[in-house]
């Protein structure tokens, strides 16, 4: 056990630093650095202004030496310091995590939750009207585009019935604290959890129910009821519990992708995330902030990966340690 | 007559009786405003950073010597008068008494002095080629009188006065340190009617009223708060919703704000651009084969329909212009300028005169939003009409910015402000100092004329009078030469809540201070 675990993280090491490598060169692909980019946002600009800011950002250096330098911060864990906001990547990131955990967290458990009780329901009931029903809506879910739900559910529910706020994290101005202010965020969460979480609710549920009818007609299952094992035991030992793998691979898939954020669902709901730091400092060529979220989010992706192959020996106690 | 009769007698009666002047409402105080900005800024610190919504919020916080009417003459700000001598090359400023930053500091001349002759000489591009081209001295005179000695007359500078252009920051704060370095940035400190508050990162930006401001009785705003959200018809619904007060001008597409025109308490503004003056026209990369040819631009120009472009695209916003300068622009004129009408005919016979041989055009969009890709649309579909073929190149900001600084580009997009004298706000885009790679908005086109590089010195410099003479001539060569197709004088329209009163009061609109506004 101890030695997949270190085998797994020495890997993720290499994986990592073939990231950070890859990204620090592909963000440089891109037409404009930050200095052209403020001053195009000046309104003018000159030779000196472009100089002053190029070395303040340090792009007057040698393209290995900002290699170097970077490669030598993250070492240390030293995410660097973005001179266009004047702070550091770290702290940036540390004030938009809450937020887009808040988001992403909720929107995966609201997904994984419903994804496998309606795949579950829809393999049990494979045919009838209610798995019709399930499987068309899982379909339009993850068929229709998310802007597109984003911006309908903040015309329907927001400016029509008037339930939910459209855009933002919470009521501004109102200076709500403590439980109040709670209170509001959640107000705030609903939409944008419920959009993300439907996208993903259709993706795991597809799959539930697929995995669930595969698993239902292996010989294991058809011994289990030889056997005399009541329907709903073998549902739940038998077929569930190995129809689940798949869902758990995508769990982990997705799981890591929450510290990304939801680029899209931020944007559209105005949510102070790292999903809309990362756009924006792409928009704006902040190379530091750019490089430091896709470091963090790399890095997360790894660790659950690692974390998946876990669970998967605790789902399924077949799968050895070196398998 | 029944009781609720004689009551409404009697106050209509006691109405009649009061004076008229006593009905004008007086301003109230107290109140939060909610504005939305977009993107988020950088920075406030506007010394440093003079995009559009780093100017909107820190305009507030920051003040100038001067501000300026619709009509684009100089009020009262930090400097309360000013004496210009005979010769027009001294300019001496009498500064507010009893100013004070927000750190609680005394404000003094030494802050203007620190400003505008080292801070704003290092940092900012526009106020440079002023103070190195044309001032010979900034000297304090005692605490509250600041003196500019100018090389020469130089016409606009009464005009460069504005915050964005100009703003006095503290000289304490910033004297001796790394100016972009500073902490302060982050926390700006300026002498405004609004105090920095709080800036939650991907949210808002609060600012709270100045207790000690120096115009007594101002401002009338307890709060204001500055929301960042992204998507354009997110925050139109935010608006609908009751989010926000005001969508600043761009907020929404302009397609959109003649429907939340409509919506009960809503009013349309497109004053407080008089400064400014966005100029919008299509840049013509001179160097490109068919495109340095005369003939082929006056094709272009006969061949795209202007009028559409307004009426359509742009929602009826905006004046077709007739040359470089726009009509709320000093010293415009359109006396002998040649016009083009929209007359497929005459492009396609100019096209044809041109020695044309097909190939393909590359116009590099602009990625400002939905409205100017409808409009790169309009004008390929026009050039098509009359035989020119025309790609549209799609790219994010940066890479525009990039492209059209290194003059890579056939056609694109381009608007400037005018900032309201030709001195400062047009001649850039044509003269040939200004061939100069790494500034997307200097003279990318590459034209070259001495003529026209001979007028706009001359008209810099020269006194009053001679200055519409020389700036007619300029306007009748380049309609001539079009070393670009002018399309819009541009209207950003601000959307808000009609009880919001006095919004915009001088020629900078929402980029200038909220001293003024407030809540019925």
């Amino acid at each position: 056990m101890l030695r997949f675990l270190l085998s797994r993280f020495a890997k993720g090491i290499v994986v990592l630093l073939a990231i950070a490598i890859l990204n620090f060169f592909l963000i440089r692909l891109a037409p404009g650095d930050p200095a052209v980019v403020m001053a195009g946002e000046a309104g003018a600009a000159d030779q000196a202004f472009l100089d002053q800011l190029r070395t303040r950002f340090g792009l007057d250096r040698p393209l290995v030496e900002q290699l170097g330098i970077y490669l030598k911060g993250i070492a240390s864990l030293d995410l660097g310091f973005s001179y266009r906001q004047n702070r550091s990547v770290a702290s940036l990131i540390g004030e938009r995590l809450p937020a887009t955990l808040l988001l992403t967290g909720t929107a995966f458990a609201i997904s994984l939750g419903l994804g496998i009780l309606f795949g579950a329901l829809a393999a049990a009931r494979a045919g009838r009207p209610a798995d019709t029903l399930i499987t068309l809506g899982a379909l339009v879910f993850y068929a229709t585009p998310l802007f597109w739900i984003a911006l309908m559910s903040q015309i329907v529910f927001s400016l029509k019935l008037g339930l939910v706020p459209n855009v933002g994290y919470e009521t501004i101005g109102a200076g709500h604290t403590g439980f109040a202010r709670a209170l509001d965020i959640g107000h705030h969460l609903i939409l944008p959890a419920l959009t993300l979480g439907l996208f993903f609710t259709a993706l795991y549920a597809r799959m539930m129910r697929a995995s669930m009818l595969e698993t239902a007609g292996a010989d294991y299952v058809r011994t289990a009821r030889a056997k005399g094992v009541g329907p709903a035991a073998v549902t739940r030992r038998h077929v569930a519990r190995n129809a689940v793998l798949p869902v758990v691979t995508l769990a982990g898939l997705q799981a890591g992708q929450i510290v990304g954020g939801a680029v899209l669902t931020e944007t559209v709901f105005a949510w102070p995330g790292i999903g809309r730091l990362m756009f924006e400092a792409l928009a704006q060529r902040d190379y530091q902030v750019l490089l430091g979220v896709f470091f963090v989010s790399s890095a997360m992706v790894v660790g659950f990966n690692i974390l998946t192959d876990l669970v998967y020996r605790l789902v399924d106690p077949r799968i050895e340690a070196g398998a | 007559m029944s009781r609720s009769w004689i009551r409404l007698l009697s106050a209509a009666t006691l109405l009649a009786a009061v004076p008229l002047p006593a009905l004008a409402q007086a301003p109230k105080s107290g109140g939060a405003l909610q504005v939305v900005v977009t993107p988020e800024p950088p920075m406030l610190m506007q010394g440093l950073n003079q995009n559009g919504p780093t100017n909107m919020i820190a305009g507030n916080i920051y003040e100038s010597l001067l501000r300026y009417d619709e009509k684009l003459q100089p009020m009262p700000s930090l400097a309360k008068s000013w004496e210009i001598s005979p010769d027009q090359t001294v300019y001496t400023f009498r500064l507010q008494e009893g100013v004070t930053w927000h750190d609680g500091k005394p404000f003094t001349a030494d802050d203007v002095v620190f400003t505008l002759d080292k801070f704003l000489r290092e940092v900012h591009p526009r106020w440079r080629p002023i103070v190195n081209g044309q001032v010979k001295a900034i000297e304090k005179v005692d605490d509250l009188t600041v003196r500019v000695s100018l090389k020469q007359p130089f016409g606009p500078f009464l005009l460069s006065q504005e915050v964005a252009s100009a703003p006095i920051v503290p000289k304490h704060v910033y004297e001796g340190t790394d100016y972009r370095a500073n902490p302060a940035n982050n926390t700006p400190v300026g002498t405004g009617p609004m105090k920095f508050g709080e800036w939650r990162k991907g949210s808002f930006v609060k600012l709270v009223r100045n207790e000690s401001y120096w115009d007594k009785g101002r401002p009338y705003l307890d709060e204001m708060y500055f929301q960042f959200i992204p998507d354009a018809a997110a925050r139109a619904t935010a608006y609908e919703t009751g989010r926000v007060d005001v969508l600043t001008g761009g907020a929404v597409e302009i397609f959109d704000v003649a429907r939340l025109a409509k919506l009960p308490n809503t009013c349309v503004t497109t004053k407080g651009w008089e400064m400014f003056a966005p100029h919008a026209w299509v840049s013509v990369n001179l160097k490109n084969g068919i495109l340095g040819n005369k003939q082929f631009r006056k094709a272009m120009m006969h061949a795209i329909d202007r009028e559409f472009g307004r009426d359509v695209v742009w929602s009826g916003y905006g004046r077709i212009p007739t040359g470089p300068i726009s009509s709320k622009t000093k010293f415009y004129s359109n006396d002998g300028v040649p016009t083009y009408s929209y007359d497929p005919k005459k492009a396609k016979e100019l096209v044809a005169a041109s020695g044309y041989k097909g190939e393909v055009i590359r116009f590099l969009g602009l990625p400002y939003g939905e409205t100017w890709s409808r409009w790169a649309e309009a004008i390929k579909q026009n050039f098509e009409e009359v035989g020119i073929k025309m790609e549209i190149v799609s790219t994010d900001v940066p890479g525009w910015t990039q492209r059209t600084s290194n003059f890579d580009f056939d056609l694109t997009f381009n608007f400037l402000y005018q900032l309201g004298d030709p001195a400062t706000g047009v001649a850039r885009s044509y003269v040939s100092s200004n061939i100069v790679k790494g500034n997307p908005f200097g003279n990318v086109g590459q034209y070259s004329n001495p003529e026209v590089d001979r007028l706009f010195a001359e008209a810099a410099v020269a006194p009053a009078e001679k200055r519409q003479e020389l700036y007619t001539r300029v306007q009748q060569i380049l309609a001539d030469d079009l070393p670009v197709l002018w399309l819009l004088e541009l209207d950003f329209p601000t959307v808000h809540r009609c009880n919001v009163k006095d919004l915009v009061s001088t020629a900078v609109g929402i980029n200038d201070s909220a001293k003024n506004v407030w809540k019925q």
